[in-house]
């Protein structure tokens, strides 16, 4: 099993990107898709050293929207910013300590923090113990800080990290 | 009705996008800009591609789905190549209107050898505390 498929969650994430790819939902597809899922794992091994388990699925799928609609409020909130004075935008440097250990969980938290409202993830320190934030219009940075542990970062660690 | 629902989400998806790029020209410094185009596109992009797929799917026989491919694959590489360029920016001292944290600034521009010395010193004495405070 470890051998031959290296990452299972893997498989059928590809073989799905394969048939939206051909936009189609034929059995030669589906066979194609399931091949492909199962050759490009064994090929790009040395790209995953760690291995992927989500924990609780359910609250990735919670996560998921969560996201959605935080993408969402995003844009109206730039949009807001960008039409409004520029001149009285304040932005700033935040350091957050991170939690997380793993590789996945640590590029998904900074994925997020830059798609969600008024945050920008900058910088991952060499440790990967601190990241850096930059803020789009913040004051209270404690606060932000408290946001993204509560809203990201402790759903992240519940989904792809044993507790 | 499909029309109008069509015209809808194409003149919101090209606002947004139109607000995302003048974002570029009226923020003040580079990293302000960055986040304009990282969040007002991805509604933006995600409305004109909703259109495309509603179109295609009632035009055609078959549904069209791989517009799906290009949100998803537009909502992992925006981020990483904002990071990026953030990275790159704090890296060549570009100015920025809010204050850089100076010990951040100092331990990305290690050189690989001392990275990877460093690394290898951790290893050998886990406990010590050779990293970064933050500053808070």
């Amino acid at each position: 099993m470890g051998r031959l498929l290296p990452h299972p969650l893997l498989t059928p994430i590809l073989a799905i990107v394969w048939l939206l790819l051909t936009n189609s939902f034929d059995p030669g597809q589906i066979v194609m898709g399931l091949l492909l899922g199962w050759a490009i794992p064994l090929i790009s091994i040395r790209f995953w050293p760690e291995k992927v388990y989500i924990y609780k699925p359910l609250t990735l799928l919670r996560y998921s929207f969560l996201l959605l609609f935080d993408i969402i409020m995003a844009n109206f909130t730039v949009a807001r910013l960008v039409l409004g004075n520029p001149d009285r935008i304040q932005p700033a440097f935040v350091v957050m300590p991170l939690d997380l250990t793993s590789d996945l969980a640590i590029s998904l938290l900074a994925n997020s923090i830059t798609l969600t409202p008024g945050t920008l993830s900058a910088q991952l320190s060499l440790d990967r113990k601190y990241l850096l934030i930059h803020a789009f219009n913040e004051t209270d940075t404690k606060a932000l800080v408290a946001e993204i542990k509560n809203r990201y970062e402790s759903p992240l660690k519940e989904i792809f990290e044993k507790c | 009705m499909l029309d109008y629902l069509l015209s809808f989400l194409i003149l919101t998806g090209a606002i947004f996008t139109f607000i995302g790029s003048l974002g570029l020209v009226r923020l003040k410094d580079f990293y302000t800009r960055l986040h304009g185009p990282t969040k007002a596109t991805t509604l933006g992009v995600g409305c004109l591609l909703i259109a495309s797929t509603v179109y295609f799917s009632t035009r055609d026989a078959g549904v069209s789905l791989h517009e799906i491919l290009i949100t998803l694959f537009l909502l992992i590489t925006a981020p990483v190549s904002a990071h990026m360029l953030a990275k790159a920016a704090l890296h060549i001292e570009i100015p920025s209107l809010a204050k850089i944290p100076e010990n951040k600034v100092s331990e990305y521009k290690k050189t690989r050898s001392e990275v990877v010395k460093q690394a290898g010193r951790q290893e050998v004495n886990p406990s010590s505390t050779e990293t970064v405070k933050p500053d808070v």
